[in-house]
């Protein structure tokens, strides 16, 4: 295979050759012995790889997935107590290490195996080969919204039923009582004939020495007293306060600070650097230069060429000083490419068409069109785009001869361990990684650069070195949403049927359903070409849907239309075998009222997308006035099969949609010369509170497999915000970010529409 | 040498004039709950309340501080230890994901009751416009800060107007 995917390597080495292999290794087996010395304090025993009880009945979950915001480990906790019967107030979470016995094993299962029940003599086994898998592939990963529906659904519910299996049967040893006759209710043991009880910790020491079980008994969902349940986010108080720990609120005895700067044309290399100014400023300590690195990310492959860094004794003389630096880049010849350029360029791979590969190809769409009544094509595009996390990338290092050691916050703590021992030349045992609570991570911080530029630094300079990126930095050295175009082709019959859809894109990446649509179109060809740029991508907030989201949401809209039918019932009328989906569109539609009359100069859109296993449906109303569209109102409806934590679902639905809606308001990188243009928030804008929608979010429970809540209320508010302004303007923006669109209208002519935008 | 009272301590600093409070309050005060975040003025996570009044510390020189009094995020609890109301309403609508930008939101939000105890939506606007959150939570801020002001809000959670 051409480059690293997660489905690619996974196939490979599970599937590719002789299946799946017996007689692997299995773990995990006893934790005690093998993660004990890992994660285990004082009167604390380790009673399942991902739970620990201390001597005052207190549980731990210990959570193979790191914090960016998504609020995913009180949900995971919550999951875990559930199947336990522990007494919430008792339970506690803490972040695995990042060690081999916490390779996410489960993301791998989930991923591969999904829907499969394996019979449970061989769970272990597998359990044990996608434990080494993961080891291998250094996946610790927290992205693919899937936390709760893999580690969670596979692992951690069984945890928590495990431990209370084994707490029951030591309990009825103990008590010389059947285990049928033993309770379990808030961390408690219960024998009501007896009136015997004992809190869980009683038996912890001796549970402890069991293996657990990996296929224990689970719960119903009618039994669920905490899954099902909104509760309160464990980490919340700590960033009320500004006690909460970042990694850049890291210090180290001696430290000092870099800032840095690399290569404004992405993979070129320093050509020479005058640091004259910078060397004679008080408090700069050394310029030192970082050469290129690369490495497998969660998309693609990332390669970075060189840094400069000045280290100083505060980061604003670092800063200072890495200003008055007189550089010269070599531009790898691509000092010409600019985001035109790129553009013109996918236009000409998409027409010509070679090597075009097929993601579907249904029915016989060439005669479909020949018969069709009505054809209607257009072209789609969308820009580059960061994801200016609030905390810039930053890392603090302490690298010697033997060891090295990294505070950091990131998306993969294994895959940072050892991609940062392959380059300084460790083993993965002398590296020590220490995660933090990330102030964003959005995919940015799956790729290890940042942490690799510190730690390259902190060896240079032989002492403690934090290095934090300045915005422009973040902003310029970033791993973008790709650039993208598609085009369309939709033939309609005689009655306004949608009857062949034909699509081109570039640059396919993950998932690969993105492009798909859901539609009942006997007729599909989809495909993509490659065209390939030297501009960084990398995984941006649900990934290919991101864009696809907004092509194919936006054209079918564009049919509706065409077809002179209403773009509710014209997707709902194509959606007849497909109830889930239905069920979604057909209630995002009555929450948001659809049909109401609005006024002129208002409008209303719709979008539906499947993604990361769930089912969002969203309603946009806009007033477009003077040219400039105010997003009112967004009407969202998601079924991830079960919400573990209903407000916290409800949360990163509306995170989702705002961080969608900043792309597609004023999310735009360009490329100029080869470099990126944009440096600051001045030129790559978010949606602030000022233009910030009412968000009202409803959730689905159709019992469904679980699906992730994190990624998938992207996707769908960048084309249900351009089908609204089609509504309210008849004009349709084919391509975004909104704010470069002529919207101007006749209509806003009148004052009582110019009126709406006052 | 600058001195200003920090969270109700005088404290002294020797340090280049230019640099901004940001960075000393980071660095040689150990008060890590002020964000840097741009370092421009664009995105208010360092936002400090300078003699009252909401002020961006990455852009505010430490000279310009002399006998100011100055308040970050860990000065915003009571005298006894007891949450300021926005930071119990902040818990109440589980405001936070990632957290980064919240000290600089509550230390806007904070200011601007106290200048202005009953703010309609567009002093809201005004007021906190300046602050970034790109976990995208202006909704559940918007609530939170109309739940301590008496005004009725928007419940996210329960999905209707409330108070």
């Amino acid at each position: 295979m051409g480059k690293w995917t997660r489905r690619g390597v996974l196939s490979a080495g599970v599937l590719g050759g002789t299946g799946l292999v017996i007689g692997i290794a299995v773990r995990p087996g006893n934790p005690t012995e093998t993660a004990g010395h890992l994660v285990l304090g004082e009167d604390e025993n380790l009673l399942h790889i991902y739970l620990k009880i201390d001597g005052d009945n207190r549980a731990t979950a210990i959570l193979p997935h790191s914090e960016m915001g998504q609020g995913a480990q009180t949900a995971l906790t919550q999951m875990l107590a559930e199947e336990m019967d522990a007494d919430w107030n008792l339970m506690r979470f803490e972040e695995a290490p990042a060690n081999a016995e916490y390779a996410n094993m489960a993301v791998g299962r989930g991923y591969l195996f999904k829907g499969i029940d394996f019979p449970d003599v061989v769970v272990p086994t597998v359990d044990g080969l996608m434990l080494n898998l993961a080891d291998a592939l250094g996946m610790q990963i927290t992205g693919g919204s899937m936390s709760i529906r893999t580690t969670g659904q596979y692992f951690l519910r069984a945890a928590g039923a495990s431990v209370r299996e084994m707490l029951v049967k030591t309990a009825s040893k103990a008590w010389g009582v059947p285990e049928s006759e033993i309770r379990t209710a808030k961390s408690m043991l219960h024998h009501d004939s007896s009136g015997r009880l004992a809190p869980y910790s009683e038996f912890a020491a001796a549970a402890a020495e069991m293996t657990p079980s990996s296929t224990p008994k689970l719960k119903k969902t009618s039994q669920f007293s905490i899954m099902g349940h909104s509760k309160p986010r464990h980490d919340i108080p700590s960033k009320v306060d500004g006690t909460a720990m970042f990694a850049m609120d890291v210090k180290r005895p001696g430290m000092v600070y870099a800032a840095v700067k690399r290569t404004p044309v992405a993979g070129g290399t320093l050509r020479r650097v005058d640091d004259n100014a910078a060397r004679a400023m008080k408090g700069v300590i050394d310029v030192v230069k970082v050469g290129p690195s690369s490495a497998a990310g969660l998309v693609g492959t990332y390669s970075a060429g060189d840094t400069i860094a000045v280290v100083a004794d505060s980061y604003w003389t670092a800063e200072k000083a890495l200003a008055s630096l007189k550089l010269e880049w070599n531009t790898e010849g691509k000092e010409r490419v600019s985001s035109e350029s790129i553009f013109e360029q996918f236009d000409r791979d998409i027409t010509a068409g070679v090597d075009r590969a097929n993601d579907v190809a249904m029915g016989d769409a060439t005669a479909a069109f020949d018969s069709a009544a009505t054809v209607l094509t257009a072209d789609y595009r969308v820009p580059y785009l960061a994801h200016t996390c609030m905390e810039p990338p930053n890392a603090t290092a302490e690298v010697f001869a033997d060891r090295a050691e990294i505070w950091v916050g990131c998306q993969n703590p294994l895959g940072f361990r050892q991609h940062l021992a392959a380059n300084l030349g460790l083993d993965v045992q002398q590296v020590t990684l220490h995660n933090y609570f990330m102030g964003g991570g959005f995919g940015r911080k799956s790729n290890a650069d940042y942490a690799l530029q510190a730690a390259m630094i902190a060896r240079q300079v032989g002492r403690p070195v934090q290095m934090v990126y300045s915005r422009a930095e973040d902003i310029k050295q970033d791993f973008y949403r790709p650039a993208v175009q598609s085009r369309f082709k939709a033939g309609l019959d005689a009655d306004g049927k949608l009857v062949a859809w034909q699509n081109t894109y570039v640059d396919k990446h993950e998932p690969v359903e993105a492009p798909l649509i859901p539609y009942a179109i006997a007729a599909q060809d989809i495909g993509h070409v490659a065209s390939p740029t030297h501009v960084p991508f990398g995984a941006w907030r649900s990934v290919d849907h991101s864009q696809h989201g907004f092509f194919t949401e936006s054209f079918v809209d564009e049919a509706a239309h065409a077809a002179g039918r209403d773009p509710y019932e014209f997707r709902a009328e194509m959606l007849k075998d497909k109830p889930r989906l239905l069920a979604v569109l057909n209630r995002v539609a009555k929450e948001a009222d659809w049909g109401r009359p609005m006024e002129e100069g208002r409008g209303r859109g719709i979008s539906l997308q499947e993604s990361f296993g769930s089912i969002v449906g969203q309603v946009v109303e806009v007033t477009v006035s003077g040219g400039k569209t105010w997003v009112d109102r967004v009407v969202a409806v998601i079924d991830a099969g079960y919400a573990v934590s209903p407000d916290g679902t409800k949360a990163q639905i509306e995170s989702g949609i705002i961080y969608g809606l900043s792309a597609a308001m004023y999310g735009e990188i360009t490329i100029e010369d080869g470099a990126v243009a944009q440096s600051s928030f001045a030129d790559y804008d978010a949606i602030r509170m000022h233009d910030s929608p009412v968000i009202e979010t409803h959730i689905i429970n159709s019992g469904a497999e679980m699906g992730g809540a994190g990624e998938p209320g992207t996707p769908g508010v960048a084309p249900a915000l351009a089908n609204a302004i089609f509504d309210a303007t008849g004009k349709r923006v084919r391509s975004l970010p909104v704010i470069k669109a002529d919207l101007r209208s006749d209509a806003e002519a009148s004052p009582a529409v110019a009126a709406l935008g006052a | 040498m600058t001195t200003f009272t920090l969270n109700g301590e005088t404290r002294t600093v020797d340090t280049d004039p230019e640099t901004p409070a940001l960075w000393v309050i980071r660095e040689q005060l150990d008060l890590t709950g002020t964000k840097f975040g741009c370092g421009m003025a664009q995105c208010g996570a360092c936002t400090i309340h300078v003699n009252g009044r909401a002020q961006r510390a990455c852009i505010t020189s430490i000279a310009s501080l002399e006998g100011a009094s100055i308040t970050t995020i860990e000065g915003l609890k009571g005298d006894d230890g007891s949450l300021h109301a926005l930071q119990q309403a902040w818990i109440d609508h589980q405001v936070p994901q990632c957290g980064y930008c919240q000290s600089g939101q509550l230390m806007s939000a904070a200011a601007l009751l106290a200048d202005n105890p009953n703010p309609s939506d567009a002093d809201i606007d005004t007021a906190m416009r300046g602050n970034v959150c790109r976990c995208g939570m202006y909704g559940r801020i918007r609530s939170a800060i109309k739940q301590v002001a008496g005004a009725s809000f928007y419940d996210a959670m329960e999905g209707s107007q409330n108070g």
